[in-house]
């Protein structure tokens, strides 16, 4: 590289990365000001983070919003992972004409957009009186084509000397998959971990759909919930913004090594 | 003879073991998206409002192109692809290539602060940028000092500005994503090939174009279904930036849809019928691009 092509680069690195981290910037700036001073274009953190609280956990029900958000995120997550790594073992290590099939099948489930089997979802879920419940929320996306695909990916790398040895062994095979195969796959669970937690705690459309309590009401939709009032108080709403954003942050640099990681064996 | 016989066993065993490990992730997947697309397809077969549902065969799909409203949700959606999904991904591909030369320091640093707009919900990022472009908005408090405008401006008012301000926010969020992508697409290229090039004095701009992006090309690909899937299926956006608004200006089908099913007196039918387009459209356009992206040159 020339020196010139060198200074083009980080010039165009620059200037996309400050792009990129000034909204998140200003986000947390705007939490710890007052609304006043976020109009008047304010953009040095303040001391109002504690009286922004205060408002907000006046005026609405922020806890509770945090930890429907946590419950169902966390629940999903767990039990997606667990049933798409079990489906992604099952398609490859025991691969058949048939079980390929099976899958071509699935991954046509991708294509189907969430508003054409919504109305349908909630008519199902209304009548089975999912409707407010965690179950409701974990359902529909407990099961995803995108994640039995990354897994039957990465058991493509996995050996099976370590199988025969393990059936010679005397382990069964659900013991193979999740003494052997669980601990060897770290990172694809890790990868599959930051998306579906994220995907989860970000969703909107379906808990909007579901959630009729105000008692059962997720993160995201507290925070468009208060961009609705009449008036609009900057300080208090950015806050809102950080609190949904902050655990979806602390996921994805926790686990953003391992994510990159996954994320090379789904593209492979 | 015994052998053969147990092994046979054995292996009918394994398989049986592989269906059982497969079958709730399959029957989640039947029960939660093709049961509900089929209980779809007879909807949008219907007519009425709330649950007096009464068959009226394709009405609903003749209704949908003399809907003013819907029209316009489906000009926006292809607006957004055409405008917006060419210009992420050409700049997710460049950030990209220039991000896997050996030759630059913090590479790690610059990539996570572009991937980092991902970490922010839909909600979220709609919210700050409806802040940040709002008429006592920064952007705009940053216009009036430099002289630009005299008092604030109202982007989201105006259907043209409205549309950029979702282009932008839509970029922003989206870049970062599918940059992830091609960096690990770029790490199956082997990293002489781009020295052979520079030594036979290939420009950066040359071996980006006949080694980057070729090589590239399924992940490529991918992206691009991805994103025509997910643009024609917005929704947080629409709803959280703009609203919709100006009068229906920047709405998409996904929140038309919405409104149609529990905003207004619910119809059903109508909305289903109109969902199974967007599917139509998601299938045609996946297509169309695996057909484009097997052609060999």
């Amino acid at each position: 590289m020339t020196k010139g092509q060198k200074a083009a680069a980080y010039t165009i690195l620059i200037i996309v990365s400050f792009v990129s981290v000034f909204p998140l910037y200003w986000m947390i700036s705007a939490a710890t000001n007052k609304s006043v001073d976020v109009s008047r274009g304010r953009l040095i953190p303040g001391g109002e983070l504690i009286n922004n609280l205060k408002n907000l956990m006046a005026q609405y029900d922020i806890g509770s919003a945090m930890w429907n958000s946590f419950k169902y995120a966390v629940i999903l997550t767990l039990l997606a992972l667990f049933i798409c790594s079990l489906a992604g073992y099952g398609f490859e290590i025991y691969h058949s004409k048939g079980k390929d099939r099976v899958m071509s099948i699935l991954l046509l489930a991708m294509m189907v957009p969430f508003a054409a089997i919504m109305i349908p979802l909630y008519q199902m879920f209304s009548s089975a009186g999912l409707l407010n419940s965690t179950l409701g929320f974990i359902l529909p996306t407990i099961s995803t084509p995108f994640l039995i695909m990354m897994f039957r990916q990465s058991a493509r790398s996995f050996p099976h000397d370590i199988i025969e040895a393990a059936r010679m062994d005397g382990l069964n095979e659900f013991q193979i998959f999740y003494k052997m195969f669980f601990p060897t796959m770290r990172s694809t669970y890790a990868a599959a971990m930051t998306i579906t937690f994220m995907t989860a705690w970000n969703n909107y459309l379906w808990p909007k759909v579901i959630m009729i309590d105000k008692a059962s009401i997720t993160m995201p939709m507290l925070v468009a919930n208060l961009k609705e009032g009449y008036v609009t108080d900057y300080g208090m709403l950015m806050l809102a913004v950080l609190l949904c954003t902050v655990p979806t942050a602390i996921v994805f640099f926790l686990l953003q090594k391992s994510f990159a990681e996954g994320i090379t064996g789904a593209v492979k | 003879m015994s052998r053969g016989k147990s092994s046979t066993s054995l292996a009918k065993k394994h398989n049986r073991a592989g269906w059982i490990f497969l079958t709730p992730a399959t029957i989640m997947i039947a029960a939660m998206s093709f049961y509900p697309m089929i209980r779809a397809f007879f909807l949008s077969l219907q007519a009425g409002k709330g649950n007096n549902l009464t068959f009226t065969g394709l009405s609903n799909y003749t209704r949908m192109f003399k809907d003013a409203v819907f029209m316009q949700s489906l000009k926006n959606c292809f607006f957004y692809l055409i405008i917006q999904v060419p210009i992420m991904l050409v700049l997710a591909l460049i950030l990209a290539s220039i991000l896997n030369n050996k030759d630059l320091k913090f590479k790690g640093l610059f990539r996570t602060a572009i991937f980092l707009p991902c970490a922010t919900s839909l909600v979220s990022y709609a919210t700050i940028f409806r802040a940040l472009f709002a008429v006592d908005g920064l952007v705009n408090v940053i216009l009036i000092k430099v002289g630009i405008f005299d008092t604030g401006y109202n982007f989201l008012a105006n259907a043209t500005s409205a549309r950029i301000v979702i282009i932008l926010a839509l970029i922003w969020r989206w870049t970062g994503y599918n940059m992830v992508f091609y960096l690990s697409g770029l790490q199956n290229i082997e990293y002489s090939v781009y020295e052979a090039a520079k030594i036979d004095g290939a420009s950066p701009f040359q071996s980006f174009r006949k080694i980057t992006v070729p090589l590239l090309k399924p992940t490529i690909l991918l992206t691009a279904i991805m994103s025509t899937n997910g643009t024609l299926q917005l929704f947080d956006e629409s709803l959280n930036l703009t609203n919709g608004g100006p009068s229906n200006a920047t709405i998409t089908m996904s929140h038309y849809i919405y409104n149609m099913t529990f905003k207004y007196v619910p119809s059903f039918g109508y909305a289903a019928a109109m969902s199974y387009l967007i599917l139509f459209l998601v299938a045609i356009l996946a297509f169309l691009q695996m057909k484009v992206g097997d052609t060999r040159d």
